[in-house]
Protein backbone atom coordinates (compact mmCIF):
# COMPACT_ATOMS: atom_id res chain seq x y z
CA UNK A 1 0.00 0.00 0.00
CA UNK A 2 1.24 3.21 -1.35
CA UNK A 3 -1.48 5.40 -0.38
CA UNK A 4 -0.62 9.66 -0.94
CA UNK A 5 -3.61 11.92 0.34
CA UNK A 6 -4.53 13.85 -3.09
CA UNK A 7 -6.27 17.45 -2.67
CA UNK A 8 -8.12 19.28 -5.41
CA UNK A 9 -7.13 23.13 -5.33
CA UNK A 10 -9.18 25.07 -7.00
CA UNK A 11 -10.73 28.90 -7.22
CA UNK A 12 -14.27 28.52 -8.07
CA UNK A 13 -15.86 32.11 -9.73
CA UNK A 14 -14.56 35.35 -10.92
CA UNK A 15 -11.85 36.94 -9.34
CA UNK A 16 -8.33 36.32 -10.76
CA UNK A 17 -6.50 36.68 -7.08
CA UNK A 18 -4.61 33.15 -7.13
CA UNK A 19 -1.52 34.02 -5.01
CA UNK A 20 -3.35 32.67 -1.77
CA UNK A 21 -4.69 29.18 -3.65
CA UNK A 22 -0.88 28.80 -5.26
CA UNK A 23 0.73 29.13 -1.86
CA UNK A 24 -1.86 26.99 -0.05
CA UNK A 25 -1.05 24.53 -2.92
CA UNK A 26 2.49 24.64 -2.70
CA UNK A 27 2.48 24.75 1.26
CA UNK A 28 0.08 21.29 1.05
CA UNK A 29 2.74 19.78 -1.39
CA UNK A 30 5.41 20.59 1.11
CA UNK A 31 3.45 18.66 3.74
CA UNK A 32 3.49 15.28 1.48
CA UNK A 33 -0.01 15.56 -0.72
CA UNK A 34 -0.53 15.34 -4.17
CA UNK A 35 -2.06 19.03 -4.81
CA UNK A 36 -3.94 19.09 -8.01
CA UNK A 37 -4.23 22.42 -8.74
CA UNK A 38 -6.70 23.76 -11.45
CA UNK A 39 -6.18 27.64 -11.21
CA UNK A 40 -8.94 30.33 -11.40
CA UNK A 41 -12.76 30.72 -12.69
CA UNK A 42 -13.95 27.46 -12.43
CA UNK A 43 -17.21 26.39 -12.13
CA UNK A 44 -19.34 24.01 -9.65
CA UNK A 45 -19.29 21.69 -12.67
CA UNK A 46 -15.55 21.74 -13.07
CA UNK A 47 -14.19 21.64 -9.68
CA UNK A 48 -16.48 18.50 -8.98
CA UNK A 49 -15.88 16.69 -12.33
CA UNK A 50 -11.81 17.02 -11.94
CA UNK A 51 -12.77 16.19 -8.23
CA UNK A 52 -13.82 13.04 -9.67
CA UNK A 53 -11.38 12.38 -12.44
CA UNK A 54 -8.55 13.14 -10.32
CA UNK A 55 -10.38 11.03 -7.37
CA UNK A 56 -9.49 13.24 -4.85
CA UNK A 57 -9.80 12.79 -0.26
CA UNK A 58 -9.94 16.85 -0.14
CA UNK A 59 -11.36 19.74 -2.14
CA UNK A 60 -10.03 23.20 -1.58
CA UNK A 61 -11.97 26.29 -2.50
CA UNK A 62 -10.14 29.36 -2.43
CA UNK A 63 -12.91 32.43 -2.68
CA UNK A 64 -12.06 35.90 -1.87
CA UNK A 65 -14.63 37.58 -4.20
CA UNK A 66 -17.25 37.10 -1.49
CA UNK A 67 -19.75 34.43 -3.39
CA UNK A 68 -18.96 31.55 -1.00
CA UNK A 69 -22.39 31.72 -0.02
CA UNK A 70 -23.84 31.09 -3.50
CA UNK A 71 -20.68 28.96 -4.69
CA UNK A 72 -19.75 26.90 -2.21
CA UNK A 73 -23.26 24.86 -1.67
CA UNK A 74 -23.38 24.34 -5.36
CA UNK A 75 -19.56 22.61 -5.41
CA UNK A 76 -21.01 20.46 -2.32
CA UNK A 77 -24.46 19.42 -4.20
CA UNK A 78 -21.99 19.04 -7.47
CA UNK A 79 -20.23 16.55 -5.32
CA UNK A 80 -22.93 14.73 -4.11
CA UNK A 81 -24.78 14.19 -7.36
CA UNK A 82 -21.63 12.69 -8.70
CA UNK A 83 -21.22 10.23 -5.58
CA UNK A 84 -18.47 11.95 -3.84
CA UNK A 85 -20.21 12.48 -0.42
CA UNK A 86 -17.35 11.78 1.06
CA UNK A 87 -14.81 13.92 0.23
CA UNK A 88 -13.59 16.44 2.40
CA UNK A 89 -14.00 20.41 1.48
CA UNK A 90 -12.04 22.99 2.72
CA UNK A 91 -12.94 26.44 2.08
CA UNK A 92 -10.14 29.46 2.50
CA UNK A 93 -10.06 33.09 1.31
CA UNK A 94 -12.27 36.37 3.16
CA UNK A 95 -14.80 34.73 4.48
CA UNK A 96 -16.59 37.32 7.39
CA UNK A 97 -17.21 35.40 10.82
CA UNK A 98 -20.78 35.44 10.46
CA UNK A 99 -20.84 33.22 7.38
CA UNK A 100 -18.57 29.87 8.98
CA UNK A 101 -20.94 28.62 10.65
CA UNK A 102 -23.35 28.23 7.84
CA UNK A 103 -20.71 27.08 5.82
CA UNK A 104 -19.80 24.41 8.25
CA UNK A 105 -22.88 23.51 8.53
CA UNK A 106 -23.37 22.61 5.46
CA UNK A 107 -20.73 20.30 5.41
CA UNK A 108 -17.65 22.21 5.19
CA UNK A 109 -14.64 20.88 7.33
CA UNK A 110 -12.73 23.58 7.71
CA UNK A 111 -12.52 27.63 7.05
CA UNK A 112 -9.64 29.09 6.76
CA UNK A 113 -9.06 32.98 6.37
CA UNK A 114 -5.62 34.58 5.91
CA UNK A 115 -2.71 34.27 8.05
CA UNK A 116 -3.46 30.48 8.57
CA UNK A 117 -1.04 28.40 9.32
CA UNK A 118 -0.52 25.46 7.16
CA UNK A 119 0.12 23.34 9.98
CA UNK A 120 -3.95 24.02 10.92
CA UNK A 121 -4.78 22.90 7.43
CA UNK A 122 -3.29 19.70 7.75
CA UNK A 123 -4.20 18.69 11.03
CA UNK A 124 -8.03 19.51 9.51
CA UNK A 125 -7.68 17.47 6.85
CA UNK A 126 -5.72 14.38 9.11
CA UNK A 127 -8.57 14.78 11.04
CA UNK A 128 -11.35 14.61 8.75
CA UNK A 129 -10.05 12.07 6.94
CA UNK A 130 -9.80 9.87 10.30
CA UNK A 131 -5.87 9.66 10.07
CA UNK A 132 -3.12 10.73 12.86
CA UNK A 133 -1.15 13.70 12.28
CA UNK A 134 1.87 13.22 10.74
CA UNK B 1 -25.84 8.31 -8.21
CA UNK B 2 -26.60 4.44 -8.79
CA UNK B 3 -26.22 1.39 -6.31
CA UNK B 4 -23.21 -0.30 -8.38
CA UNK B 5 -21.18 -1.80 -5.46
CA UNK B 6 -17.53 0.54 -5.85
CA UNK B 7 -16.08 -1.58 -3.32
CA UNK B 8 -15.10 -4.78 -5.06
CA UNK B 9 -13.55 -6.26 -8.17
CA UNK B 10 -16.73 -6.85 -9.88
CA UNK B 11 -19.23 -4.06 -9.28
CA UNK B 12 -15.62 -1.58 -10.20
CA UNK B 13 -14.99 -4.05 -13.56
CA UNK B 14 -18.94 -3.47 -14.16
CA UNK B 15 -19.21 -0.09 -13.73
CA UNK B 16 -16.14 1.25 -15.72
CA UNK B 17 -17.20 -0.97 -18.69
CA UNK B 18 -20.93 1.07 -18.18
CA UNK B 19 -18.73 3.96 -19.03
CA UNK B 20 -19.34 5.04 -15.16
CA UNK B 21 -16.37 7.48 -14.42
CA UNK B 22 -16.32 7.23 -10.86
CA UNK B 23 -15.63 3.59 -10.92
CA UNK B 24 -12.97 4.44 -13.60
CA UNK B 25 -11.61 7.31 -11.59
CA UNK B 26 -11.48 4.75 -8.48
CA UNK B 27 -9.76 1.65 -10.17
CA UNK B 28 -6.60 4.19 -10.94
CA UNK B 29 -6.74 4.95 -7.86
CA UNK B 30 -6.38 0.77 -6.94
CA UNK B 31 -3.72 0.66 -9.32
CA UNK B 32 -1.61 3.55 -8.19
CA UNK B 33 -2.20 3.16 -4.22
CA UNK B 34 -0.88 -0.89 -5.14
CA UNK B 35 -3.92 -1.87 -2.65
CA UNK B 36 -5.49 -5.84 -2.45
CA UNK B 37 -7.96 -4.78 -5.48
CA UNK B 38 -5.13 -4.11 -7.95
CA UNK B 39 -4.28 -7.34 -9.17
CA UNK B 40 -7.15 -8.81 -9.57
CA UNK B 41 -8.96 -5.45 -11.33
CA UNK B 42 -5.72 -5.33 -13.64
CA UNK B 43 -5.74 -9.26 -14.74
CA UNK B 44 -9.85 -8.63 -15.20
CA UNK B 45 -9.16 -5.48 -17.26
CA UNK B 46 -6.20 -6.56 -19.56
CA UNK B 47 -7.91 -8.72 -22.01
CA UNK B 48 -9.97 -5.59 -22.75
CA UNK B 49 -7.36 -3.53 -23.26
CA UNK B 50 -5.18 -3.34 -26.59
CA UNK B 51 -7.58 -1.00 -28.92
CA UNK B 52 -6.23 2.53 -28.39
CA UNK B 53 -4.03 4.33 -29.88
CA UNK B 54 -1.18 5.77 -27.28
CA UNK B 55 0.23 9.10 -27.86
CA UNK B 56 3.58 10.08 -25.74
CA UNK B 57 4.02 13.80 -25.63
CA UNK B 58 7.42 14.56 -24.31
CA UNK B 59 10.18 17.57 -23.85
CA UNK B 60 11.47 20.29 -21.71
CA UNK B 61 9.87 21.91 -19.00
CA UNK B 62 7.64 25.24 -20.78
CA UNK B 63 7.73 23.96 -23.86
CA UNK B 64 4.02 23.58 -24.30
CA UNK B 65 3.52 20.02 -23.67
CA UNK B 66 -0.13 20.33 -21.64
CA UNK B 67 -1.10 23.20 -23.87
CA UNK B 68 -0.47 21.04 -26.85
CA UNK B 69 -2.03 18.17 -24.93
CA UNK B 70 -5.31 20.89 -24.85
CA UNK B 71 -5.03 21.73 -27.97
CA UNK B 72 -4.93 17.91 -29.84
CA UNK B 73 -7.89 16.37 -27.52
CA UNK B 74 -9.75 19.16 -28.49
CA UNK B 75 -8.98 18.15 -32.72
CA UNK B 76 -9.77 14.18 -31.74
CA UNK B 77 -13.07 15.23 -29.89
CA UNK B 78 -13.93 17.16 -33.27
CA UNK B 79 -13.09 14.12 -35.10
CA UNK B 80 -15.73 12.44 -32.33
CA UNK B 81 -13.03 10.34 -30.74
CA UNK B 82 -12.63 9.85 -27.09
CA UNK B 83 -9.58 11.03 -25.40
CA UNK B 84 -8.07 9.91 -21.93
CA UNK B 85 -5.54 12.12 -20.91
CA UNK B 86 -2.53 11.24 -17.85
CA UNK B 87 -0.24 14.14 -16.99
CA UNK B 88 2.33 13.74 -14.81
CA UNK B 89 4.13 15.92 -12.82
CA UNK B 90 7.21 15.17 -10.92
CA UNK B 91 7.11 14.21 -6.75
CA UNK B 92 9.17 15.86 -4.29
CA UNK B 93 11.81 13.97 -3.27
CA UNK B 94 11.92 15.89 -0.08
CA UNK B 95 8.01 15.79 0.62
CA UNK B 96 6.62 13.34 -0.91
CA UNK B 97 4.10 15.43 -2.48
CA UNK B 98 3.47 16.64 -5.47
CA UNK B 99 1.93 20.01 -7.42
CA UNK B 100 -0.42 18.39 -10.03
CA UNK B 101 -0.54 21.27 -12.71
CA UNK B 102 -1.41 19.98 -15.78
CA UNK B 103 -5.05 20.41 -15.56
CA UNK B 104 -4.26 24.62 -15.60
CA UNK B 105 -3.89 24.20 -19.49
CA UNK B 106 -6.37 21.96 -20.40
CA UNK B 107 -9.40 23.86 -18.94
CA UNK B 108 -11.28 23.58 -22.48
CA UNK B 109 -11.04 19.77 -21.88
CA UNK B 110 -13.87 20.43 -19.02
CA UNK B 111 -17.14 18.98 -18.56
CA UNK B 112 -16.45 17.03 -21.74
CA UNK B 113 -18.17 13.30 -21.00
CA UNK B 114 -15.80 12.25 -23.66
CA UNK B 115 -12.48 13.36 -22.36
CA UNK B 116 -11.02 11.97 -18.81
CA UNK B 117 -8.05 13.27 -17.33
CA UNK B 118 -5.47 12.19 -14.34
CA UNK B 119 -3.05 14.04 -13.25
CA UNK B 120 -0.46 11.37 -12.02
CA UNK B 121 2.84 11.94 -9.42
CA UNK B 122 5.90 10.43 -10.26
CA UNK B 123 6.21 8.86 -7.01
CA UNK B 124 10.19 8.14 -7.21
CA UNK B 125 9.98 7.42 -10.74
CA UNK B 126 12.93 8.53 -12.79
CA UNK B 127 12.29 7.77 -16.33
CA UNK B 128 9.56 10.79 -17.18
CA UNK B 129 6.30 8.65 -16.38
CA UNK B 130 4.92 7.61 -13.06
CA UNK B 131 5.44 4.15 -11.56
CA UNK B 132 2.01 2.92 -12.27
CA UNK B 133 1.90 4.66 -15.80
CA UNK B 134 1.52 1.91 -17.76
CA UNK B 135 -0.87 -0.15 -16.09
CA UNK B 136 -3.14 3.20 -15.64
CA UNK B 137 -3.05 3.61 -19.49
CA UNK B 138 -4.30 0.04 -19.55
CA UNK B 139 -6.98 1.23 -17.78
CA UNK B 140 -8.28 3.94 -19.73
CA UNK B 141 -7.43 1.74 -22.88
CA UNK B 142 -10.19 -1.05 -21.11
CA UNK B 143 -12.44 1.74 -20.51
CA UNK B 144 -12.86 2.37 -24.47
CA UNK B 145 -11.33 5.79 -25.13
CA UNK B 146 -10.02 5.80 -27.85
CA UNK B 147 -6.46 7.96 -28.01
CA UNK B 148 -4.68 8.07 -24.84
CA UNK B 149 -2.65 10.95 -24.69
CA UNK B 150 0.38 10.78 -21.60
CA UNK B 151 2.13 13.93 -20.70
CA UNK B 152 5.35 13.03 -19.45
CA UNK B 153 7.41 15.12 -16.66
CA UNK B 154 9.09 18.36 -18.08
CA UNK B 155 12.33 16.03 -19.19
CA UNK B 156 16.11 16.41 -20.21
CA UNK B 157 18.03 14.86 -22.13
CA UNK B 158 17.45 11.26 -21.19
CA UNK B 159 14.05 10.17 -19.43
CA UNK B 160 13.10 8.06 -22.39
CA UNK B 161 10.58 5.70 -20.83
CA UNK B 162 7.79 7.05 -23.01
CA UNK B 163 8.30 5.49 -25.94
CA UNK B 164 8.10 1.95 -24.56
CA UNK B 165 4.87 2.78 -23.42
CA UNK B 166 3.30 4.74 -26.39
CA UNK B 167 3.11 3.92 -29.58
CA UNK B 168 3.38 7.17 -31.09
CA UNK B 169 5.97 9.35 -29.50
CA UNK B 170 5.84 12.97 -29.74
CA UNK B 171 9.01 15.48 -28.77
CA UNK B 172 7.75 19.03 -28.15
CA UNK B 173 10.97 21.65 -28.89
CA UNK B 174 10.94 25.22 -28.44
CA UNK B 175 12.89 27.73 -30.38
CA UNK B 176 16.37 29.02 -28.60
CA UNK B 177 16.42 26.06 -26.53
CA UNK B 178 19.64 24.37 -27.87
CA UNK B 179 22.00 24.37 -31.26
CA UNK B 180 22.87 22.09 -33.45
CA UNK B 181 24.98 19.73 -30.81
CA UNK B 182 22.04 19.65 -29.02
CA UNK B 183 20.34 17.87 -31.09
CA UNK B 184 22.44 15.31 -32.23
CA UNK B 185 22.97 14.32 -28.73
CA UNK B 186 21.56 10.50 -27.51
CA UNK B 187 18.37 10.96 -25.81
CA UNK B 188 15.08 12.31 -26.22
CA UNK B 189 15.40 13.50 -29.56
CA UNK B 190 16.19 9.47 -30.30
CA UNK B 191 12.76 8.34 -29.94
CA UNK B 192 10.76 10.67 -31.56
CA UNK B 193 8.30 9.35 -34.12
CA UNK B 194 7.24 13.32 -34.90
CA UNK B 195 8.66 16.39 -33.85
CA UNK B 196 6.58 19.68 -32.41
CA UNK B 197 8.46 23.26 -32.44
CA UNK B 198 5.95 25.01 -30.69
CA UNK B 199 5.94 28.41 -29.79
CA UNK B 200 6.76 28.65 -33.35
CA UNK B 201 5.62 32.42 -33.22
CA UNK B 202 8.61 33.40 -31.92
CA UNK B 203 11.90 34.38 -33.22
CA UNK B 204 14.59 31.26 -34.23
CA UNK B 205 12.18 28.77 -34.59
CA UNK B 206 13.46 28.53 -38.70
CA UNK B 207 16.58 27.14 -36.82
CA UNK B 208 15.38 24.77 -34.26
CA UNK B 209 13.01 23.16 -37.58
CA UNK B 210 16.56 23.03 -39.11
CA UNK B 211 18.54 22.17 -36.76
CA UNK B 212 16.15 18.95 -36.38
CA UNK B 213 15.97 18.09 -40.05
CA UNK B 214 19.73 18.33 -40.13
CA UNK B 215 19.64 16.21 -37.63
CA UNK B 216 17.31 13.68 -38.93
CA UNK B 217 19.01 13.35 -42.24
CA UNK B 218 22.41 12.92 -40.30
CA UNK B 219 20.64 9.02 -40.72
CA UNK B 220 18.28 7.20 -39.13
CA UNK B 221 18.87 4.54 -36.44
CA UNK B 222 19.42 0.92 -38.21
CA UNK B 223 16.90 -0.97 -35.86
CA UNK B 224 14.00 0.35 -33.44
CA UNK B 225 14.74 0.88 -29.78
CA UNK B 226 15.61 -2.82 -28.60
CA UNK B 227 16.81 -1.64 -25.17
CA UNK B 228 14.34 -0.44 -22.70
CA UNK B 229 15.80 3.10 -21.82
CA UNK B 230 17.40 3.74 -19.06
CA UNK B 231 16.78 0.13 -17.32
CA UNK B 232 19.29 -1.72 -19.59
CA UNK B 233 17.01 -4.38 -20.42
CA UNK B 234 17.49 -5.61 -23.88
CA UNK B 235 15.20 -7.38 -25.57
CA UNK B 236 16.40 -9.41 -28.43
CA UNK B 237 14.53 -9.76 -31.52
CA UNK B 238 15.48 -12.29 -34.51
CA UNK B 239 16.66 -9.94 -37.43
CA UNK B 240 13.62 -10.80 -39.11
CA UNK B 241 11.50 -9.28 -36.60
CA UNK B 242 13.38 -6.02 -36.62
CA UNK B 243 10.75 -2.90 -37.13
CA UNK B 244 10.02 -2.02 -40.90
CA UNK B 245 12.00 0.95 -41.74
CA UNK B 246 10.03 3.94 -43.96
CA UNK B 247 9.21 6.18 -41.39
CA UNK B 248 10.95 9.43 -41.43
CA UNK B 249 9.70 11.71 -38.18
CA UNK B 250 8.30 15.07 -39.56
CA UNK B 251 8.76 18.37 -37.73
CA UNK B 252 6.01 20.23 -37.56
CA UNK B 253 5.43 23.94 -36.30
CA UNK B 254 2.78 24.82 -33.70
CA UNK B 255 1.32 27.73 -31.63
CA UNK B 256 -0.40 25.46 -28.77
CA UNK B 257 -1.84 28.61 -27.20
CA UNK B 258 -3.64 29.90 -30.38
CA UNK B 259 -4.42 26.16 -31.68
CA UNK B 260 -2.45 26.73 -35.04
CA UNK B 261 -0.71 23.24 -36.60
CA UNK B 262 -2.99 21.06 -34.31
CA UNK B 263 -4.96 20.06 -37.14
CA UNK B 264 -1.43 19.16 -39.10
CA UNK B 265 0.28 17.20 -35.92
CA UNK B 266 -3.16 15.60 -35.17
CA UNK B 267 -2.97 14.03 -38.92
CA UNK B 268 1.03 13.57 -38.71
CA UNK B 269 -0.20 11.07 -35.43
CA UNK B 270 -2.92 9.71 -37.37
CA UNK B 271 -0.11 8.80 -40.22
CA UNK B 272 2.05 7.39 -38.00
CA UNK B 273 -0.17 5.22 -36.31
CA UNK B 274 -1.94 4.23 -39.54
CA UNK B 275 1.81 3.44 -40.69
CA UNK B 276 2.44 1.37 -37.48
CA UNK B 277 -0.67 -0.71 -38.40
CA UNK B 278 0.02 -1.54 -42.10
CA UNK B 279 3.79 -2.02 -41.35
CA UNK B 280 3.19 -4.65 -38.48
CA UNK B 281 4.79 -2.07 -36.18
CA UNK B 282 2.12 -2.22 -33.99
CA UNK B 283 2.30 -5.71 -33.17
CA UNK B 284 6.01 -5.90 -33.11
CA UNK B 285 5.51 -2.64 -30.36
CA UNK B 286 3.07 -4.80 -28.37
CA UNK B 287 5.23 -7.50 -28.13
CA UNK B 288 8.67 -5.72 -27.31
CA UNK B 289 6.32 -4.01 -24.51
CA UNK B 290 5.42 -6.96 -23.22
CA UNK B 291 9.06 -8.43 -23.50
CA UNK B 292 10.05 -5.37 -21.30
CA UNK B 293 7.33 -5.55 -18.91
CA UNK B 294 7.37 -9.14 -18.29
CA UNK B 295 11.27 -8.74 -17.04
CA UNK B 296 10.51 -5.70 -15.21
CA UNK B 297 7.94 -7.73 -13.14
CA UNK B 298 10.28 -10.58 -12.45
CA UNK B 299 12.89 -8.12 -11.41
CA UNK B 300 10.63 -6.42 -8.86
CA UNK B 301 9.24 -9.66 -7.80
CA UNK B 302 12.45 -11.34 -7.38
CA UNK B 303 13.16 -8.34 -5.35
CA UNK B 304 10.37 -8.62 -3.36
CA UNK B 305 10.60 -11.86 -2.86
CA UNK B 306 14.35 -11.72 -1.78
CA UNK B 307 13.67 -8.91 0.61
CA UNK B 308 11.03 -11.20 2.29
CA UNK B 309 13.33 -13.43 3.10
CA UNK B 310 16.03 -11.72 4.29
CA UNK B 311 16.45 -11.13 8.13
CA UNK B 312 15.71 -7.09 8.67
CA UNK B 313 19.07 -7.20 10.95
CA UNK B 314 21.18 -9.06 8.83
CA UNK B 315 20.42 -6.64 6.16
CA UNK B 316 20.95 -3.67 8.28
CA UNK B 317 24.20 -4.89 9.59
CA UNK B 318 25.24 -5.73 5.67
CA UNK B 319 24.08 -2.02 5.02
CA UNK B 320 26.59 -0.49 7.50
CA UNK B 321 29.28 -3.04 6.72
CA UNK B 322 28.85 -1.85 2.99
CA UNK B 323 29.15 2.25 4.32
CA UNK B 324 31.94 1.46 6.45
CA UNK B 325 33.63 -0.05 2.68
CA UNK B 326 34.49 -3.83 4.84
CA UNK B 327 32.61 -5.24 2.17
CA UNK B 328 31.37 -4.23 -1.54
CA UNK B 329 27.71 -4.42 -2.24
CA UNK B 330 27.99 -6.91 -4.96
CA UNK B 331 29.74 -9.37 -2.72
CA UNK B 332 26.87 -8.66 -0.23
CA UNK B 333 24.24 -9.38 -2.11
CA UNK B 334 25.60 -12.72 -3.53
CA UNK B 335 25.72 -13.27 0.42
CA UNK B 336 21.95 -12.78 0.35
CA UNK B 337 21.12 -14.66 -2.76
CA UNK B 338 23.44 -17.37 -2.39
CA UNK B 339 22.17 -17.85 1.75
CA UNK B 340 19.14 -19.39 1.36
CA UNK B 341 18.76 -20.10 -2.38
CA UNK B 342 19.66 -23.19 -2.21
Amino acid sequence: MDRKVRVLVAKPGLDGHDRGAKIIARALRDSGYEVIYTGIRQTPDMIAEAALQEDVDVVGLSILSGAHMALVPRVIEKLKELGMEDVVVLVGGIIPDEDVQTLLDMGVAGVFGPGTLTSEIVETIENALGRQPA
Amino acid sequence: MTNTDLTTVEGLTQALEAGNRRALARVISHIENNTDLALPLLAALYPRSGKAHIIGVTGAPGAGKSTLVNQLAGVYRQRNLTVGVIAIDPTSPFSGGALLGDRVRMRDLAGDPGVFIRSMATRGSLGGLAQATADVIMVLDAAGFDRIIIETVGVGQSEVEIASAAYTTLVVEAPGMGDEVQAIKAGILEIADIFAVNKADREGVDRTVMALKMMLNLGVPEKFQVMHHGRMLPVNLPETEKLPQGWTPPVLKTVAISGEGAEELTEAIENHRLYLEQSGGRILRDRLRAATELRMIMRDYLLETLLARTDAAVLEEMVEAVARREIDPYTAVRHFVNEKAV
